[in-house]
C-alpha cells in the first residue's frame, strides 16, 4: 500500500504539475499506449491538470477493445455449441458479439466463468475431467506469460482437456501501425510500463531511432504517468529523441526472461488482425503448432463468418489518436458502453469508454 | 451477540420438496423450530397473516436477498434478509417495527445450514427491535434456486421529527457517509469462486435504525436525505440523486476521493482487482444529506454512535453540474463519476 500512496502523493503530483508548466513553449502531442494509463490519466482527472499545449491522444493498447468481434463469436460459439466451459478475464466477458456477448451466452445458460488466472482454468480442467476447458487468452505481452503458463502446466498435468482461445496482441507492431498512418500527428510515445517488464525496453529503440520521436516506458500512478509525460516533454522541448525509462522500479531492461521462455516456448508471431484497426503483420501470438492440442482455434475447427465494422464508427482514428472520442459524432449518443458501436467503448480501458465513464465535465464538452 | 439455541431434533437432515408441500413435513419443519425461535403473539396466533396496529405516518418496504454464498465472512443470508429491510426502513426516517420473512429453499438444504440461517435472522431481530409477523416456506427442485432465497418485507413508523425526501435538497447541503465504504462487497467477493483471495475482510452488515433514530432525535427536519448505498455501492446512489426528477431544484453532487473513509485492505483488494470501491456495495453504511450549518455536529455525533465512528462529510450539493456527480480526485484533478452499466467486472490489467 506504501507505493500506492507514494505514487498518488498530491505534492508530488503537483511538483511534476508545475514542472510541466515551466518547461512547455509549444503545442505537443503525445499518446499513452497502454489502455491501463488512459483509464488512470481520465479516472484520477490528470488531463485537465495538463498545460494546455500538452495533448495526450490514445493509443491502441486495450487487448479486450481490439479482439476481433469473430473471436468473440468463437467463444460464444464454443460456450454454446460445443459446451465447453468457457473461462475468461471478467471485462472481456460483457464485450458484445455480432449476436451476443458471453454474458449473454452465459444468462441462457451457457457455462462462462470469469477468473482471474488462467491457471485456475487449469485446475477446472483437472477436477472436470469429462468437460472441455477453454480459456479465452486475450491481452497484451502482459497477460501472455500465465496464459503460456497454463498451457505449460496442463501438458506437464497430461491434461487432454485444455486449450486457450488465444487473441494475444503485441505493442511495438501496433506503434508501427500507428506511425505509418499519414495522417499522424504523435510526437512522443509514453510506452507501457506493464509490458515491458516482461518484454524489456530493446524492442523500442529501433522505433525511436526510424520515427526520430522520444519513447518514455512509463508507469501507471498519477506521478509515474505526469513524470513520463515530463520526460517526453523535456526531450521534445529540447529536440531530442530518445528511448527512457521512467518506471525503473519495476522495468528492467532486459524484461524478465523467465517470462520470455515461456512465452517462446508456447507462443509463435503471426500477423493479427485487430478490431478497429485491421490486420498488422506480425502483431500478434498463437499458439505453436506443436501444441495444437492445447489450441481451440485448432481443436474445434469452426468457421465464424467475419462481421463487418459499423460504418458510422471512428474507432480507427481513436485508436490511432488521430481523433478524440468526443469528436466523434456517435459518442455517448448511439455509442455507449451498453451499447457500444466498436472497439474504444467496449472496455472500460478503451478510450472512448473512460470518456464516457469519467471524463472531466469540461473536457468532454470542449 | 450470536444466540447458542440448540437445532431441535429431527427425523430429517436436508430440504426436501415436501417441506415446502404445506403438508405434515412442512408443519414438522415450522413446529420442530421455525415457530419457536422466532416466537412472539403474532406468530403464535399460526394465522394466515397478522393483524398489526398501527398509527400516524408508516413506511413499508420490501427486498429480495440472493446472495451467492449464502454464508460468507461476517454473516449469512439471514442477517442480511433483516438487517437490509430494516435499514431501508430506517432511511426513510422510519422506525421499524415490524417485519414478513419469506423463504424460498432449494432442495437439498441441510437442516444445519437451514437452521445457522434462522438463529441469525432472531438474533438480527432482536437487535434491531424489530419482530416476525408473518412468512412463508417455498421449495424448488434442486438447481433452481441458489441454497435460501430470502424476502421480507417491513413496516414501520415514521419519527415524527422526520422529513425526508430528495425534494428537501437544498444547494450547499453537505454529504455525509457513515462508515467506511465498500467493505461487504469485497468481503463477499473474497470468497467467490475463482476470485478468492486472503483476507480477513468481514461484512460490515448492521441494522443502522438505532442509530438513524438517535441523529433524528436530535436532527429532525435538518436531516433532508437518507440512503443506503448497497447495490451499485455509493457511485449509483449519488447518481440516482443527482438525476431525481422529483427534485424542485436541479442538483448536482460534488465528492472529494481524499475524504472517503475506507479500510486499507478493502482499498488494496479493489486496486488489486481493478474495482472502483465507489461501485462496490455496502450493507452497514448509510449516506446523509443535511443542512450544511448542522453537518459538523451531525458527524461528530454520529461518530459516538454504532456503526458511526469513520462518520465523515464526503461532499457537497452544488447547482454548478446539475445531474451529474464530479469527483475530485486524490492529486486534485476532476472527472464524472457516473452510473454503472451493468456488474463491474475485474479488468485483465
Amino acid at each position: 500500500m506504501k507505493h500506492l500512496t507514494e505514487y498518488r502523493d498530491p505534492e508530488q503530483v503537483d511538483h511534476y504539475v508545475q514542472e510541466l508548466h515551466r518547461t512547455v513553449t509549444k503545442p505537443w502531442t503525445v499518446m499513452e499506449v497502454c489502455g491501463g494509463q488512459t483509464h488512470s490519466l481520465v479516472k484520477n482527472g490528470i488531463l485537465n491538470l495538463l498545460p494546455d499545449a500538452i495533448r495526450m491522444v490514445h493509443g491502441p493498447g486495450c487487448p479486450v477493445c481490439v479482439t476481433p468481434v469473430h473471436l468473440i463469436d468463437k467463444a460464444v460459439y464454443l460456450a454454446e455449441e460445443k459446451g465447453v466451459m468457457l473461462c475468461s478475464f471478467g471485462d472481456m466477458i460483457r464485450v458484445p458479439g455480432s449476436k451476443k456477448s458471453l454474458l449473454e451466452a452465459k444468462a441462457s445458460g451457457a457455462d462462462v466463468r470469469i477468473l482471474y488466472s488462467p491457471l485456475e482454468a487449469v485446475r477446472l480442467a483437472r477436477e472436470n475431467p469429462d468437460r472441455d476447458v477453454v480459456f479465452f487468452a486475450v491481452g497484451f505481452e502482459t497477460t501472455a506469460p500465465a496464459n503460456a503458463l497454463s498451457v505449460v502446466h496442463a501438458q506437464q498435468l497430461g491434461l487432454k482437456n485444455y486449450s486457450i482461445l488465444a487473441s494475444h496482441v503485441l505493442v511495438p507492431p501496433a506503434m508501427e501501425a500507428v506511425m505509418n498512418d499519414p495522417d499522424t500527428n504523435i510526437q512522443g510515445f509514453l510506452a507501457a510500463g506493464h509490458v515491458c517488464t516482461i518484454m524489456g525496453i530493446s524492442e523500442y529503440a529501433p522505433l525511436v531511432e526510424r520515427y526520430k520521436l522520444p519513447i518514455v516506458v512509463t508507469g501507471f500512478e498519477p506521478v509515474d504517468l505526469l513524470h513520463g509525460i515530463l520526460m517526453t516533454v523535456r526531450q521534445l522541448e529540447r529536440g531530442e529523441y530518445k528511448l527512457e525509462n521512467q518506471y525503473t522500479r519495476v522495468v528492467r531492461p532486459e524484461g524478465n526472461p523467465d517470462a520470455q521462455q515461456v512465452i517462446n516456448q508456447v507462443f509463435t508471431v503471426v500477423d493479427r488482425e485487430w478490431r478497429g484497426i485491421g490486420n498488422i503483420p506480425q502483431s500478434g501470438w498463437e499458439v505453436r503448432p506443436e501444441l495444437a492440442d492445447f489450441d481451440a482455434n485448432r481443436k474445434f475447427s469452426v468457421q465464424i463468418e467475419k462481421v463487418p465494422e459499423c460504418a458510422d464508427c471512428i474507432a480507427g482514428l481513436v485508436l490511432k489518436g488521430i481523433k478524440k472520442p468526443f469528436e466523434c459524432s456517435q459518442f455517448g449518443t448511439n455509442c455507449n458502453p451498453e451499447r457500444p458501436l466498436g472497439a474504444p467503448m467496449v472496455s472500460s480501458e478503451g478510450a472512448c469508454a473512460a470518456y464516457y465513464h469519467f471524463a472531466a465535465v469540461d473536457l468532454v464538452h470542449a | 451477540m450470536n444466540l447458542t439455541c440448540p437445532m431441535p431434533k429431527l427425523d430429517f437432515d436436508v430440504i426436501t420438496l415436501g417441506h415446502g408441500s404445506g403438508g405434515i413435513l412442512t408443519n414438522k419443519l415450522l413446529n420442530a423450530g421455525v415457530f419457536d425461535l422466532l416466537k412472539n403473539p403474532f406468530l403464535d396466533t399460526h394465522h394466515d397473516g397478522a393483524i398489526l396496529e398501527l398509527t400516524g405516518k408508516t413506511a413499508f418496504t420490501t427486498d429480495s436477498y440472493v446472495i451467492s454464498p449464502v454464508f460468507f465472512p461476517g454473516g449469512n443470508i439471514g442477517e442480511l434478509a433483516v438487517n437490509g429491510t430494516v435499514n431501508d426502513l430506517a432511511m426513510c426516517g422510519a422506525v421499524p417495527k415490524y417485519l414478513s420473512l419469506s423463504f424460498i429453499l432449494e432442495e437439498g438444504l441441510t437442516m444445519t445450514e437451514f437452521w445457522d440461517v434462522l438463529v441469525s435472522i432472531k438474533t438480527a431481530a432482536d437487535r434491531a427491535g424489530v419482530q416476525i409477523v408473518t412468512g412463508d416456506t417455498k421449495v424448488v427442485e434442486r438447481g433452481k434456486g441458489d441454497k435460501i432465497f430470502i424476502n421480507t418485507a417491513g413496516v414501520g413508523t415514521v419519527h415524527p421529527k422526520a422529513d425526508i425526501s430528495v425534494g428537501r435538497i437544498q444547494p450547499g447541503d453537505k454529504l455525509i457517509v457513515s462508515g467506511n465504504i465498500a467493505t461487504h462487497g469485497m468481503a463477499i467477493m473474497s470468497v467467490r469462486e475463482g476470485l478468492e483471495f486472503e483476507t480477513t475482510l468481514q461484512s460490515d452488515t448492521a441494522p443502522l435504525n438505532h442509530t438513524v433514530r438517535a441523529l433524528l432525535d436530535e436532527f429532525g427536519p435538518a436531516i433532508h436525505l437518507l440512503r443506503d448505498p448497497t447495490r451499485g455501492g455509493v457511485a449509483t446512489v449519488l447518481n440516482e440523486i443527482a438525476r431525481d426528477k422529483n427534485s424542485p431544484v436541479r442538483i448536482g453532487i460534488n465528492l472529494k476521493q481524499s475524504e472517503l473513509p475506507i479500510l486499507e485492505e478493502v482499498f488494496g483488494a479493489c486496486e488489486l482487482l481493478g474495482l472502483d470501491p465507489l461501485y462496490v456495495a455496502n450493507e452497514g453504511v448509510f449516506l446523509a444529506i443535511v443542512a450544511a450549518d448542522v453537518a459538523d455536529r451531525f458527524v461528530g455525533m454520529l461518530q459516538t454512535l454504532d456503526y458511526g465512528e469513520s462518520a465523515a462529510i464526503i461532499g457537497e450539493i452544488t447547482i454548478e453540474h446539475p445531474g451529474q456527480v464530479v469527483l475530485t480526485s486524490r492529486i486534485g484533478g476532476r472527472r464524472v463519476v457516473s452510473m454503472l452499466v451493468g456488474e463491474q467486472l475485474p479488468r485483465i490489467c
